[in-house]
């Protein structure tokens, strides 16, 4: 791939209002029902939230719209879940070019034991980079650019990734995720590491990148999820311990009219 | 009932001052322990400087006498302790080929292995293998030399490459074997290291599209290379002070080739040898043996200092 080829993926999602639709979707860990029967549609390039008390399912929702719970043995899923009108689950669709299309940025901040520069460069690398060196040179600035990093780290790109502060790192590795192009980010819980101030920037970072991507963000902070999203999806764990959808709506609406009063509950602190 | 369970502690915090007693009892038992764990260390640390100062005693007596000079002892090719030659190369050479021929053998396959253990394995079939893997480990180092002396050798050497190519004592058959030793000590170690490797990389790798091979060769491997590197390095030093399989396989008589094919004795090999034979205690063929030992020692003294370098040069701290 080339600079000018991954750039023309971000122009050609235009077709449908729907970034990803979730229909019936239930989620099992073994024989343990960990989500049960969520549907939802997540527009493009807006900022979704997945809020919700611990363990209601929200970050099992986020990792399967990218395949990842299929690293764990004994996951399966049930329903489907749309990306350009197509099932990722379907037999025909192998996970890695979904996961190239649908990238993450996790809790953590997990930067690979490498340069700076070839953080940025691990993507497309295995995507089969073939462009060259001033090419490259091009594409990791803007992926620092588009991470609002660049200044930061632009005289020491060969320094290691791992030498960064917490919330350095998590921009880094946002610009990784964005050097693949992908059409959709999903952040699980991206802030949870980091002091305010980074999370100020990250923040600061997705309403920027909401111009050209879908994101969706799993967060534990309300405020968080208030400032940022465009939707916002509450999620409870009903009595089997499956995680449920209860709402999902504009976010101003799920924070100033809910309809659900466990929605009301939740947002108003009394209780999670 | 709060308020007299209150009372009472509020009654029991007042001890008069004469019962207190802050003065240690003697703990015996304590004591003791502490004795007997002490005595076991210094069994260990002292028994290592003896053999040491033995070893440098002898081989002292060795390069003082007039029939040996040091830099004949390292810049000379011919090792024939009856004729007074002394030149320690040809055993190094056989020693360093086994050695590498071994590495080559198992570093491959044990990294393979321990690539298949750590990343593609299921546990069920982890559980199973990893104690198989260890089970080689355990089989006797004789077992191995006859192992190359009645199979490699015949079937798969000359069965390969032609008797006549071929000398029955080699010493390609014996590095191989050793190879298959030290397999499961490389696969054993690497593993450790590609299992301590954090979940959280191998994520954000899958993430950006990698597949497992991807994932494992760019990220877990070089993530985990301090410990792969110090197990081939234990490996190594496990190969050059490996005796049986060589003294069966490699060859019999010091020779200074460095054609694998070819019968030549090891360090070790020479050592064992010459030692089981009769010889008087205060000829220079027996001090000659504790000069090779000490060289031998220095050979994986070295090693192993390097181990612990490259175990601090190349690691990374993961919280």
């Amino acid at each position: 791939m080339t600079v000018a080829e991954l750039s023309s993926i971000n122009t050609t999602q235009t077709n449908g209002r729907y970034a990803v639709e979730l229909q019936n979707t239930h989620i099992y860990y073994g024989s343990f029902r960990a989500v049960k029967d969520v549907s939802l549609q997540i527009e493009r390039q807006k900022i979704t939230a997945f809020i919700g008390p611990s363990g209601c399912g929200k970050s099992t929702v986020l990792r399967a719209i990218n395949r990842m719970n299929d690293l764990i043995p004994g996951s399966r899923l049930e329903g489907r879940i749309l990306f350009h009108g197509k099932n990722i689950y379907d037999p025909d669709v192998d996970p890695v070019e979904v996961r190239r299309r649908i990238g993450m940025v996790f809790q953590k901040p997990n930067p690979f034991p490498k340069s700076i520069y070839d953080n940025i460069m691990f993507g497309p690398r295995i995507n089969g980079w073939r462009g060259t060196k001033a090419q490259a040179d091009e594409l990791v600035e803007r992926a620092l650019r588009g991470a609002a990093i660049w200044d930061e780290v632009k005289d020491k790109l060969h320094q290691p990734g791992t030498a960064l502060s917490g919330g350095q790192q998590q921009r880094l590795c946002i610009a990784r995720a964005l050097a693949v192009q992908p059409e959709v980010i999903l952040m699980d819980e991206p802030c949870s590491a980091l002091d305010p101030i980074s999370t100020l920037k990250i923040e600061e970072l997705m309403l920027e990148l909401r111009r050209n991507y879908t994101i969706i963000i799993v967060t534990h902070n309300m405020q968080q999820a208030s400032r940022v999203s465009d939707y916002t999806a509450f999620f409870l764990m009903d009595a089997d311990r499956a995680g449920q959808l209860i709402e999902y709506g504009p976010t101003e609406e799920i924070f100033t009219s809910p309809k659900d009063k466990r929605t009301e509950d939740y947002i108003s602190g009394r209780f999670g | 009932m709060e308020q007299e369970a209150r009372v009472r502690i509020e009654r029991s915090a007042v001890i008069p001052a004469d019962t207190i007693n802050l003065r240690g009892r003697r703990r015996l038992g304590e004591r003791l322990i502490e004795t007997i764990v002490f005595i076991c260390g210094a069994i260990s640390i002292f028994t290592t400087t003896a053999i040491v100062i033995v070893l440098f005693q002898e081989a002292w007596l060795f390069f003082g006498s007039p029939e040996v000079d040091v830099t004949e002892f390292f810049g000379t090719t011919t090792w024939q302790p009856e004729t007074g030659r002394f030149g320690i190369w040809p055993l190094m050479t056989s020693t360093l080929i086994t050695s590498i021929i071994a590495l080559l053998v198992a570093v491959p396959l044990g990294l393979g292995a321990a690539i298949y253990l750590s990343e593609y394995a299921s546990p069920t079939a982890r559980g199973y293998l990893k104690p198989i893997l260890e089970v080689l480990a355990g089989v006797p180092t004789v077992v191995y030399g006859y192992f190359a002396l009645t199979f490699v050798t015949p079937v798969i050497l000359q069965g390969l490459l032609g008797k006549e190519n071929v000398e029955i004592y080699n010493m390609l058959s014996a590095g191989m074997t050793m190879g298959i030793m030290i397999l499961p000590l490389v696969a054993s170690m690497s593993e450790d290291a590609l299992s301590a490797v954090p979940r959280s990389l191998r994520e954000g790798s899958y993430g950006l599209g990698a597949t497992r091979f991807e994932t494992s060769v760019r990220v877990v491997v070089p993530a985990a290379l301090s410990g792969i590197l110090a197990s081939v390095i234990v490996a190594m030093s496990r190969a050059v002070g490996e005796t049986m399989i060589v003294a069966l396989a490699a060859g019999a008589g010091p020779r200074f080739t460095f054609n694998p094919l070819q019968a030549a004795e090891t360090m070790t090999g020479h050592i064992a040898r010459i030692s089981g034979g009769d010889i008087s205690y205060a000829s220079i063929q027996y001090t000659s043996l504790f000069a090779i030992a000490l060289v031998l020692f220095f050979m994986t003294l070295i090693l192993n200092l390097l181990s612990g370098w490259v175990v601090r040069r190349f690691r990374e701290v993961y919280e």
